[in-house]
């Protein structure tokens, strides 16, 4: 009996280890791979599956995506831990760059961020200016869901509320700490207001009961940029594989992609390609 | 509630039509979790042997660190094995970090405590006597060992269970250290809760059902060689 149950132990670790041996490896060891640290909103869109396979087609270039807030992407860029951010959080950007740490950084693209609330509307926002609807939401203290995670989208969102002159709190302010998906999923159930940008709202409009309700207006710009990151990061950091990519995303071909991208889903491309434009010429 | 059903349909739908990418999500699924537990028996088992029937210092210590280590959070051990893989990191200079062989690492942390704990335990209840006898009837040490974990395949099976029901079902370090890269570094718990934070609630529900299936076919497999014998004999 005892071998038996001793054969039965042997056979059930061979069948553990055979798995190890069988399964195909996914990486080879003289692949090249970078790592890009980037916002939730490019990967919750859908953006990324889009972009990436045709960078490593152009490039032979394997990318490691890291789909965080853009202040732990920034993070991520000053321990040289990525090569390469795309991110949209304009002012921690230059802040981060004049550290001395990244190097170039260009404009990719942009879309704007929306006001979304219940259809009821409650603080009755609908139409108002961004910085007005935020007035009215701190006033008629109607739930509002944020992002609480540095995210792009969170460091927009706070900018509101000092343009608006109030500084959020109590039990009507409420954050999760998530990515945009997760929050905008909150935010319905509650039916409370939250800032979005406007892709992520887009490609999840379908399970969402939440209105756009303010929109438009010069402060809601969200424009994306790709910064490359040097070896005074890191010494492991890849500046050639940075170059690659940030060459790559605002040439031509990718700024075609991107400003296709969502066309046929959504009737209207979710992003527009920005790359070599002035900035300050941006929304107008 | 339209959306669980919605779910088992995708789920079959899935399995059916043999999507490349699910397939290779289920296939890195197995991989990651099976030789996460197989190593986790590995170094659990002796360390379990010896917590339980060696006498030495610090030995309750060590027995009350493992237990404690049963209720460790993945995502804390996602995030210590996160900071040794990076480039800054001690380990950095191998480039682990977001490759399967991370997860692998990650979740066999996460496993090696369970293992030690239960193996400990289910060595433990076996009578003293039992022990005291199979050295008297001259057994060599190696046989009376492998005597004794036979009396305890019980708990021991169990053991196992319990430590790839831990590693299968966990996201946090998964994802942490996975970074969940499409083709890559995807398993099911993280592309479930892609899926959920991409609005796509039936796909999510029909990875989570994938996921139930495996870890009931493992399950099943191990249930039926620990109760294989117990039958009368």
């Amino acid at each position: 009996m005892r071998r038996q149950v001793l054969i039965g132990f042997a056979w059930f670790a061979a069948a553990l280890l055979a798995g190890c041996g069988t399964a195909p490896s996914s990486s080879g060891p003289a692949e090249k791979s970078l790592i890009l640290a980037t916002t939730t909103s490019t990967q919750d869109s859908g953006l990324l599956d889009e972009l990436l396979p045709a960078f490593t087609r152009d490039s032979g270039w394997q990318v490691k995506t890291v789909a965080v807030g853009s202040g732990q992407a920034i993070e991520l860029g000053r321990r040289g831990e990525a090569d390469v951010l795309l991110v949209h959080s304009p002012a921690a950007e230059e802040k981060f760059v004049a550290e001395g740490s990244a190097g170039s950084r260009r404009l990719v693209m942009h879309n704007d961020f929306v006001l979304l609330g219940p259809k009821a509307d409650p603080a009755e926002v609908r139409g108002t200016s961004s910085t007005n609807a935020m007035k009215k939401i701190a006033t008629a203290q109607a739930v509002f869901i944020s992002r609480g995670d540095e995210s792009g989208t969170h460091s927009r969102e706070k900018d509101l509320w000092s343009r608006a002159g109030v500084t959020p709190g109590g039990s009507w302010y409420q954050s999760t700490g998530q990515g945009m998906g997760a929050t905008l999923r909150v935010a319905s159930e509650k039916a409370g207001y939250t800032v979005s940008d406007r892709a992520t709202y887009l490609t999840q409009r379908g399970t969402l009961e939440l209105e756009v309700l303010s929109e438009g207006d010069p402060g809601l710009l969200n424009v994306y940029h790709v910064i490359e990151m040097t070896a005074k990061a890191g010494s492991r950091v890849q500046p050639d594989g940075a170059k690659a990519f940030a060459d790559w995303i605002v040439a031509a071909p990718a700024q075609r992609l991107i400003g296709e991208f969502g066309r046929t889903e959504f009737g209207r491309p979710l992003f527009t390609p920005d790359a070599g434009k002035d900035e300050a010429t941006l929304g107008q | 509630m339209d959306v669980l059903f919605d779910g088992l349909v995708d789920a079959i739908e899935l399995l059916l039509s043999g999507d490349e990418d699910s397939w290779s999500i289920i296939a890195l699924t197995l991989r990651v979790s099976l030789t996460a537990t197989a190593i986790a028996l590995l170094m659990g088992l002796p360390l379990g042997a010896i917590v339980a029937l060696a006498r030495f210092p610090g030995r309750r210590l060590l027995l009350a660190a493992a237990n404690t280590g049963m209720g460790m959070p993945p995502v804390v051990v996602g995030l210590f094995v996160t900071v040794l893989l990076w480039r800054s990191g001690p380990l950095g200079g191998l480039g682990l970090l977001y490759t399967p062989t991370a997860m692998i690492i990650a979740q066999a942390a996460i496993a090696t405590p369970i293992v030690i704990a239960l193996v400990a335990a289910a060595l433990q209840q076996v009578d003293p006597d039992f022990r005291v006898q199979m050295q008297a009837l001259g057994a060599s040490p190696i046989r009376a060992f492998a005597a004794l974990l036979g009396e305890a395949r019980l708990p021991l099976l169990a053991g196992a269970m319990a430590a790839f029901g831990a590693v299968v079902s966990e996201v946090g370090a998964a994802q942490m250290v996975g970074g969940n890269l499409a083709g890559q570094t995807r398993v099911l718990t993280t592309a479930a809760v892609l899926a959920t934070s991409r609005g796509q609630f039936s796909l999510a529900i029909a990875f989570g059902m994938i996921l139930l299936s495996i870890a009931f076919g493992v399950n099943l497999s191990l249930t039926l060689i620990q109760q294989q014998r117990t039958a009368p004999r």
